[in-house]
């Protein structure tokens, strides 16, 4: 009974959350907040979380995916809805580009060479004027046509986010479930042991990076679509790509529903202390962001949904256990 | 022009040697546990308001600055690694990155509370009039800077190699148990990598300070190019992040005189990148 009532309940709380707080436009911003978050997380859980290859450089497909929009706009007048298939796109070949030498290296060297990359891309994005540059680009400033999606409320977000978000828990879910998903989590556990057994790890990795990497430039878009304006920074930054790796370490990563709860977590946290605490404290948002993050990652390391699904990571045997050094 | 050139190499081979040292900090980190401190940059960041409050406090500069931020940030280090650093080391790698990027935003953030948003600058005057040599124009600065950034990354080389502490760090590294079983602590030879690291990144950061703005975030700059110098060099190879410090320098110098100055990271990153393609263990590193 509970285990049929539980998912009804959250998934009716979920679709009705915009009528529960309708008093407040900040609460629907918020759900639409989050949402978008967990979209950007859950895409990168598919390669970080599944694959356990930790990418520090999605920043690259989000921006994509974000200055399509955008720049289809701006250059062409086009809706920025219309671009965001040209962001997925651009994303995916470039994915492949990053992918065939980096996804040889293994663990750190990973994380490093994708840090990098996205580094390169922001500084070449800063300085390409075709893209605005420094000083980014705007989308359409009054809406058009409705298919500018330009709304001055955050329910129509809201339920776009939604059923994006949905989606993508569904595609993974399949994933999870497939012959893929089983390759990947061999990957993630020992890449020579799944190779020797046949698996080619190469090209699976190769495919779960280039659909994150079309998933995260499917958030990107929405973002300038929502925002209607991005800059490097906001669209490139290295805080967008930690963000996600953020959100979906801290619920749990590999697990279906990790990202989510990660982006219900921080993302209110994020925007209730910034409104609480207001410009002045806008540094002490982020000490304790900063805090619960650090005690987190010190006391529950396999993220908040290990707790519930006794998936706690087993210690590795190392010299500097108490224990031993007796 | 051949003396520009020269004079732009010389620069670049001294602010290369600043990033050989606040470089091999995180090499060195990398090197020993192979773990990533992504609160790295915000270690120079707390090293650069350390030297700004030696100077506000006392007026002190380099000669006062550089040893009391050698020991405030080695300190630093030494509580990361017992408070934080050696719980997350046992957990999977997502929690590393994890624990020390929220370090990270802690030091920072807690820096714009205190010190707030606004760039701080050491006067110009502080170590007296730019040094002449030939048709070579070096500020004083700069200077400093590179010379003790060369010698305290060498020194910082021979502990490692040349003292019975090296050994022992070395020992721990390849195999903690077996150092164990040899009488070694290897909770303390971490601990003591943490101090030697944080201390380098210390003295680096109070350099730093007397030619380059402070700001809270200014870490976050700083920590790309020392992980392109980490990753260029070699992960964990104290020399190799020397002599990619020093390359980046030059190549920097060389490509902002020739090209024009937003140029130099896309020429940096993108060698970065094809160095990463065709080298991934770096320069000098390990395969």
């Amino acid at each position: 009974m509970m285990r049929r009532a539980l998912p009804l309940l959250i998934g009716a709380l979920a679709l009705l959350y915009p009528l529960l707080v309708s008093g407040s436009a900040v609460y629907q911003r918020l759900g639409a907040l989050v949402l978008l978050s967990a979209i950007g997380a859950s895409a990168w859980n598919l390669i970080g979380g599944y694959a356990g290859q930790v990418s520090v450089g999605h920043a690259v497909f989000f921006g994509a995916g974000a200055y399509a929009a955008l720049a289809g706009y701006a250059q062409f007048g086009m809706p920025p809805i219309a671009g965001a298939p040209i962001g997925v796109g651009v994303a995916i070949l470039v994915a492949a580009l990053i992918g065939v030498p980096t996804l040889r290296l293994s663990g750190h060297y990973f994380s490093m060479a994708t840090i990098a990359v996205a580094e390169l891309v922001r500084v070449l994005v800063t300085n390409w004027e075709w893209l605005g540059g420094a000083q980014g680009i705007s989308g359409p400033a009054i809406p058009r046509t409705v298919l500018d999606l330009s709304f001055t409320s955050a329910v129509p977000y809201y339920y776009i986010f939604l059923a994006v978000l949905v989606s993508i828990l569904f595609m993974t879910w399949r994933i999870e479930k497939s012959r893929m998903g089983f390759y990947l989590r061999a990957i993630k556990d020992s890449e020579r042991a799944a190779r020797s057994l046949g698996v080619a790890a190469g090209r699976y990795k190769l495919y779960a990076y280039m659909l994150s990497a079309g998933l995260t430039a499917v958030a990107g878009a929405l973002y300038a679509i929502m925002f209607g304006f991005v800059d490097p920074e906001s669209g490139c930054g290295i805080l967008i790509s930690v963000k996600m790796l953020i959100m979906a370490a801290l619920g749990g990563a590999g697990l279906l529903f990790g990202p989510l709860v990660g982006a219900l977590i921080l993302v209110p946290l994020e925007e209730i202390s910034n409104s609480l605490l207001g410009g002045k404290g806008a540094g002490l948002t982020f000490v304790v962001y900063g805090a619960i993050i650090v005690v987190i990652a010190r006391f529950l390391p396999s993220g908040l949904l290990a707790l519930f699904t006794g998936l706690r990571s087993p210690r590795k045997p190392s010299a500097t256990e108490p224990s031993h050094a007796a | 022009m051949s003396s520009i050139l020269l004079q732009v190499i010389v620069s670049g081979l001294l602010i290369g040697a600043v990033y050989a040292l606040f470089s091999s900090g995180l090499t060195l980190i990398w090197g020993m546990m192979n773990v990533i401190n992504f609160a790295h940059g915000d270690f120079v960041m707390l090293a650069m308001y350390t030297a700004f409050l030696v100077w506000t406090a006392f007026g002190g500069g380099p000669a006062a600055s550089v040893p009391i931020a050698a020991v405030v940030l080695a300190t630093i280090g030494v509580l990361s690694y017992f408070l934080l650093v050696r719980h997350i080391m046992r957990g999977p790698m997502l929690a590393q990155i994890m624990g020390t990027f929220g370090l990270a935003l802690l030091l920072r953030y807690s820096a714009f509370w205190y010190f707030g948003a606004n760039f701080k600058t050491l006067p110009d005057t502080l170590l007296g009039p730019p040094f002449v040599f030939g048709s070579i124009r070096v500020d004083a600065p700069r200077l400093l800077a590179g010379t003790i950034g060369l010698i305290v990354t060498l020194s910082l080389h021979l502990i490692l190699t040349r003292t019975a502490l090296g050994s022992r760090m070395l020992a721990v590294s390849e195999d903690a148990t077996a150092a164990q079983l040899m009488g070694i602590r290897p909770e303390h030879m971490q601990a003591a990598a943490w101090a030697l690291a944080a201390g380098a990144t210390g003295i680096a950061g109070a350099l730093i300070a007397t030619f380059f703005y402070t700001s809270p975030t200014v870490g976050e700059t700083l920590a790309i190019v020392a992980f392109v110098t980490v990753a260029f060099g070699g992960f964990g190879s104290v020399p190799g992040a020397l002599l990619a410090g020093l390359l980046i320098g030059v190549i920097e110098a060389v490509s902002a005189f020739m090209i024009g100055p937003v140029y130099k990271d896309v020429i940096v990153y993108t060698l970065f990148v094809l160095v990463l393609w065709t080298r991934p263990q770096g320069l000098m590193g390990k395969a």
